[in-house]
């Protein structure tokens, strides 16, 4: 048998990313009210991206969206080609199945112990016998850092950093594709909120999860994300690599020189006319910055 | 050109409002009720959910229960000793009178009310709690249907323990009513309990327990719906809970005034000389 040697050295490039998670000319109000307007994005595969923005300014709504728990005014939200909202009721189950969801506030279930709660997707939607179900459960809380016995214990015994990891610990049950975090860290403290963003860290690097993670604290998307999306009420701006916006500016500013960016991502207040012209240009007219 | 009066035109458009939010709002417990009920018959509810409801909902209304027919029969036989004071000759019918009005109007209706305040309340406050701390936002992204999971549940124990709790209703409120006027007024246990037999038949025990089980089912449904459609914080769910009592309430009057013209109307129809 003849081997043919190649003709020419070829470079193989690296796939682009895939995009999973697409908005295309999303809109959304409630009543009078204008949330998103006509956005375009894409989330792609396996990497963590953040959406930062102002307290009320959609960021929230835009993971209800992607589960289909809100449904857009106008537009399409896609999961991998997929609307959950167009789905039938069976339909969407095994696609909201994908993803898993933590909650601001964790969202526990009070009525149910700790096992119960980690436990409840299992109970729900596999045969598994209880013997494994308890096995499954305990592994998840050693795996998200919770001690021995917790489970035996209620909601609202937890201090709101244990909450932030059964919350997790729930939505990875039944390993999910996606993750969804909504503000994982508001409300804790700074080790707690390192411990939190270790965990996001180390899911999306043991189990290969696309991440989404909603938050306003910049030392979370300093640590976790690869993209950064940034929002303004009823506008968006163009997402941008974390890398270009963090560590290649002068002063360890991001190197867009759009000064509503600096200034969120410094901690700085919006004073007087400023603010007023921010939002003025913000009605009229959506602007790159990243 | 318009026909209506400028000044008329806010009465008009308000009107039209009021109307709209009116079935607007009728249409969506229809709604919410048409899911309940197609969730019911679809797929089987977890008995370990279901045996800790049953047992808020149903033991747990024993004693408020038992207490409030008891006493609604004594105080039945003290109003209306007075009336058959005047008659003496007629005393033998207040057994009549007061099974009758316990078993056919007040037993149902009472133990509903009861339960309304009681179950009905507790319901929309727990669903809207869990609504506003996104508890039922966790169960939709979990892949559980929030009605089948919270709704069904619910619904079952009210429309099936309601009736049982009438008829524990119903006794206490006989006993309290042949207690009273035999033991307190003297009056001969003999005649008071053959009127009564005379004049209650199978009948009106059916239609007293249907009633009962159509007002579980209102209540249970008004509640949940309160509390799935609970907003605003701490604030929205104790309204939630007022409003499920107060709706609950009206519901089952205007309930009973339709469900009796109903089987008043079916039992003159099977039975025109009784």
């Amino acid at each position: 048998m003849s081997t043919k040697p190649p003709s020419t050295l070829s470079f193989k490039l690296p796939p682009p990313p895939e995009p999973l998670v697409r908005f295309e000319n999303v809109s959304m109000y409630f009543g009078d009210q204008e949330v998103l307007r006509e956005i375009n994005l894409a989330f792609e595969k396996n990497r963590t991206h953040a959406i930062v923005g102002e307290s009320g300014c959609g960021k929230t709504v835009m993971l209800k969206l992607m589960i289909g728990l809100l449904k857009p005014t106008s537009g399409l939200v896609t999961i991998d080609h997929k609307s959950i909202v167009d789905l039938s009721e069976k339909e969407q189950v095994v696609e909201r199945l994908k993803i898993g969801f933590v909650f601001q506030g964790s969202a526990l279930f009070d009525s149910m112990s700790i096992f119960d709660n980690v436990a409840f997707p299992l109970r729900e939607h596999t045969k598994m016998k209880p013997s494994e179900i308890e096995q499954a459960v305990k592994s998840r809380l050693q795996e998200v850092g919770l001690p021995r016995g917790v489970e035996r214990k209620r909601p609202p015994e937890l201090s709101g950093g244990m909450r932030k990891r059964v919350g997790v610990a729930r939505a990875l049950m039944l390993d999910p594709e996606v993750m969804l975090y909504d503000e994982p860290t508001t409300g804790l403290d700074p080790i707690m909120t390192d411990v939190i963003n270790n965990l996001i860290q180390q899911t999306h690097q043991r189990r290969g999860v696309t991440s989404i993670v909603v938050t306003h604290d910049m030392k979370t998307v300093r640590k976790v994300a690869d993209r950064v999306v940034m929002l303004y009420p009823a506008n968006r701006l163009e997402p941008g690599e974390m890398q270009v916006i963090f560590d290649h500016g002068p002063n360890d500013l991001p190197i867009s020189s759009d000064r509503r960016v600096q200034q969120f991502i410094r901690g700085e207040a919006f004073f007087g006319s400023d603010r007023l012209d921010i939002a003025t240009e913000d009605i009229h007219g959506a602007e790159d910055v990243f | 050109m318009s026909s209506v009066a400028p000044g008329n035109r806010g009465f008009f458009v308000g009107l039209g409002d009021a109307a709209y939010q009116f079935a607007s709002a009728w249409g969506d417990v229809t709604e919410f009720a048409w899911r309940s009920f197609g969730w019911l018959f679809t797929r089987r509810v977890s008995s370990n959910n279901l045996v800790s409801i049953f047992f808020q909902i149903g033991v747990r209304s024993v004693p408020v229960v038992g207490i409030t027919g008891l006493f609604i029969g004594m105080v039945l036989a003290v109003q209306s000793y007075g009336e058959f004071l005047r008659f003496p000759s007629m005393k033998g019918w207040m057994g009549a009178v007061i099974n009758r009005s316990v078993i056919c109007e007040l037993g149902p209706v009472l133990a509903a009310t009861m339960l309304a305040g009681r179950v009905g309340s507790a319901i929309a406050a727990e669903l809207g709690t869990m609504r506003v701390t996104e508890q039922i936002d966790a169960l939709v992204c979990l892949g559980i249907n929030p009605i089948h999971h919270l709704v069904v549940p619910r619904l079952l124990a009210c429309a099936l323990l309601i009736p049982l709790l009438t008829v524990l209703a119903d006794f206490m409120g006989v006993t309290g009513g042949a207690f009273i006027s035999t033991q307190y007024f003297g009056i001969e246990p003999y005649q008071y309990w053959s009127m009564s037999q005379k004049k209650i038949d199978t009948w009106d025990i059916f239609v007293g327990l249907f009633k009962s089980c159509v007002f579980g089912a209102a209540i249970a449904i008004i509640s949940c719906h309160r509390g799935f459609h609970s907003t605003g914080g701490a604030e929205g769910v104790g309204k939630a809970a007022t409003a499920a009592f107060v709706r609950s309430f009206v519901a089952i009057l205007i309930l009973d005034f339709f469900l009796a013209m109903f089987f008043n109307n079916i039992h003159r129809y099977f039975w025109p000389r009784a």
